[in-house]
């Protein structure tokens, strides 16, 4: 790996702030409903019925934060696959919102499964048939692959700095060693990992989008279609670069930092072609289909069907096709926010407003257990991401490009 | 890269290759029991006969260890005046409808289970928990169960219900087919206090003859169709009644088997790893490809 155009550092700056600390009371009212759901039951805490089996948390804690947590398989193909290594800058912090957005991930479907401590069972219990099978595998082993392709930064943040407390520090030598050693192994055979990462990411975000294949005629027909494993793979693919930017514009604004733009506007130049597949597709499915005449009746439905594509994909995307914009953090930024906007509604569509069961007596709205968790968990991400940014060495301090990668070279990574 | 690391790279492709398509042969043969046996069992459900006295209610209930009341407590009819659907203290429950063609009398209808051909819940259940059995039941496997609900959403008829209220150990409840009592050779509880001939259990083909031939006999008495015989793939259970099915808020359903989309896109995707595989050797190629130049244009070498 190429290092000169990137210096990852621990950021210096406080963590605490009246911002973190409202983060902080959102994560505990969303914690306090969490244990009522494990103490009283799914029943207890959410609206979820016979009727309604998945709710917002399947819709936006699984569903959506896969998608939108595909900005580190997107990144690791541009910067690794491609080896653009122009981009390296943005690759780590892809990677640490795709490590905590999977573990997220994980942790929604934890909180969901009405049975959580058999949550290991699709491990030794397999259905080939099963499209949730697959998800479930891919996204366990895909989460594995994002620790270890973080590990690297864990090493290099302890690397020649293994003070251990008291009596442990006669260990301080001997763990030293195991570090550099495990770091020497990672970087040659990190790239199996790179690829098998971006591979398990393509299998299971399309996967995604079988889920509510097999639930047919229950899902309204704006969004029921063969192909919805293909618009999953194509939003999720859409979504990666403006999260990206998103992130990293929000990440700089709070840290104090200057905007990467450089690399930013380039990566936004790459978006609208993408955003134009997707919509291509999406467009084009509905018209095989001819679903657009449920778009002429006056419902959620169409209301939402509407939003999604227009806020979602057709103002960002001609927004990314203006130079201006991309030259313009806050226009670059709105632009990004939509797209992200526009796949988690797609998501939410997807998994809540279309379903429509037979059997249907009313309809299904989060409760406000279910609200406070999911904006619990987020809070929880961005509690982690700044601990983690803020003492691993994850972002790339604009203007040190040119710096010598002096500590590299006590790293022994390949020559 | 020197020549030994591009070696070892390729060896290392190669041995994730072989890794991954050995899973392949094992999760080919991990799908769950789908067994169509030609003399699989079934129920006709004549909804002209039915009485709507409910016993069957109650008898599922007794049979299957729920809270049942005493049986004269079914003899409400009041209860009738609300449609209910199937949950997990009553695994089957009666509903009522305004009188069909030449009858002033109301339609009861009886609900459970359709106990698919084709489930949609075998094929979607995330640990194959659910089987199709030899004798027509679709049963299912508590101790496997996580709890996902995915069999929920996948149920063209809505059927199996969930314990929200239980914080442990809550059960995905829904007819059984009295896998327990037809094995000791003892008939379904609701087919066995039916007081009516309104629920018959035979082998299916059995009773789709009968079906026909009830139809045949008396035109005027049903519709000319029997709900189950093709909907969804076939169904164990199977309906007549003397008013269009839709009327009777049975789904509209094709005759294509539920899961036969989502597999095929599914097997498609995984069609014995070759995608993946190609992917990923594609990927692998890409990569090195790319690296490779990058060095080339180091070394001036471009
Ligand atoms: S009716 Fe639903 S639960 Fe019953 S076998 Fe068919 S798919 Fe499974
Ligand atoms: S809830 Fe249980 S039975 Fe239903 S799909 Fe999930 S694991 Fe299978
Ligand atoms: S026991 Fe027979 S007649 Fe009575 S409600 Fe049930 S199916 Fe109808």
């Amino acid at each position: 790996m190429n290092h000169e155009l990137v210096n990852p550092v621990p950021i210096k700056h406080k963590f605490f702030t009246p911002g973190v600390i409202a983060l902080v009371i959102i994560a505990l009212n969303g914690l306090v409903f969490l244990m009522g759901r494990f103490f009283f039951g799914l029943g207890a805490v959410t609206n979820l019925n016979n009727q309604y089996p998945w709710g917002l948390w399947i819709g936006v804690d699984v569903a959506a934060g896969v998608a939108l947590a595909a900005g580190g398989f997107t990144t690791a193909a541009l910067g690794h696959v491609m080896h653009r290594e122009e981009y390296h800058a943005i690759v780590r912090p892809a990677l640490l919102t795709a490590m905590l957005g999977y573990t997220f991930v994980a942790m929604g479907v934890f909180v969901d499964i009405g049975r959580w401590y058999f949550i290991w069972h699709p491990l030794v219990m397999w259905n080939g048939n099963s499209a949730l099978f697959e998800v479930g595998i891919c996204v366990m082993i895909y989460m594995s692959v994002l620790y270890i392709e973080f590990l690297p930064i864990v090493t290099e943040r302890f690397i020649g700095k293994v003070n251990l407390p008291g009596f442990l520090s006669s260990l301080n030598k001997l763990v030293d060693k195991i570090l550099r050693l495990l770091d020497r192994g990672l970087s040659k055979t990190m790239f199996v990992f790179i690829i098998a990462g971006v591979v398990l990411s393509t299998l299971h975000q399309s996967s995604l989008g079988t889920l509510m294949v097999i639930a047919g005629p229950k899902m309204h027909p704006l969004w029921q279609t063969p192909v919805l494993p293909l618009l999953f793979l194509l939003s999720a693919i859409s979504v990666g670069l403006p999260m990206v930017i998103f992130e990293s514009l929000i990440a700089s604004r709070s840290l104090k930092l200057k905007p990467e733009m450089h690399i930013l506007s380039r990566l936004g130049s790459m978006i609208a072609p993408i955003l134009g597949i997707y919509l291509a597709f999406k467009i084009g499915d509905m018209f095989i289909r001819e679903t657009f005449v449920y778009l002429g009746e006056f419902n959620t439905a169409s209301v939402m069907f509407t939003i999604e594509i227009l806020f979602g994909v057709v103002i960002p995307l001609r927004m990314f096709l203006s130079p201006k914009v991309l030259k313009s953090p806050p226009l670059l930024f709105t632009a990004s926010a939509l797209v992200v906007f526009g796949v988690l509604l797609n998501r939410i569509n997807n998994f809540v407003v279309a379903y429509t069961p037979p059997y249907s007596t009313e309809s299904y709205f989060p409760s406000f257990g279910e609200i406070s968790v999911t904006v619990g968990f987020a809070a929880m991400l961005v509690l982690a991401y700044r601990f983690i940014v803020l003492n691993f060495p994850v972002i790339s301090l604009p203007g040190k490009h040119t710096a010598q990668p002096t500590k590299y070279s006590i790293r022994g990574v390949e020559k | 890269m020197s020549g030994k690391s591009r070696r070892d790279f390729l060896k290392k492709s190669a041995l994730i290759g072989a890794g991954v398509a050995g899973f392949s042969t094992t999760t080919s043969k991990a799908a769950p029991k789908n067994i169509l046996s030609e003399d699989r069992m079934g129920v006709l459900v004549d909804t002209t006969a039915c009485v709507g006295c409910r016993n069957c209610e109650w008898a599922c209930k007794d049979a299957h260890g729920l809270p049942a009341g005493n049986l004269e407590s079914y003899e409400d009819r009041k209860i009738l005046e609300t449609k209910r659907r199937p949950d997990h203290t009553a695994l089957t429950v009666v509903n009522e409808y305004p009188h069909g063609k030449n009858s002033n009398l109301p339609i009861d209808l009886k609900v459970q289970c359709m106990h698919c051909d084709h489930p949609a819940c075998v094929s979607a259940c995330i640990v194959g928990a659910f089987s199709k059995q030899e004798n027509g039941s679709v049963i299912w496997d508590t101790d496997m169960c996580i709890g996902c609900r995915y069999c929920m959403a996948a149920c063209p008829f809505q059927i199996p219900a969930f314990e929200y209220d239980k914080a442990l150990n809550p059960l995905i409840m829904k007819c059984d087919f009295c896998f327990e009592r037809t094995k000791e050779g003892k008939l379904p509880a609701c087919v066995s206090i039916c007081p009516v001939e309104a629920l018959t259990y035979g082998p299916r083909t059995e009773l789709i003859k009968i079906a026909r031939s009830r139809i045949k006999r008396n035109p005027a008495r049903y519709v000319d169709h029997i709900f189950g015989e093709y909907e969804v793939g076939g169904t164990s259970w199977m309906y007549l009644a003397s008013k269009d099915f839709k009327e009777l808020d049975f789904p509209n359903l094709g005759k294509n088997p539920a899961p036969g989309v989502s597999e095929s896109i599914q097997h498609g995707i995984f069609a014995y790893f070759v995608p993946p595989v190609s992917l990923y050797a594609l990927l692998g190629g890409i990569m090195w490809i790319t690296k490779r130049r990058k060095e080339l244009e180091e070394e001036g070498k471009i």
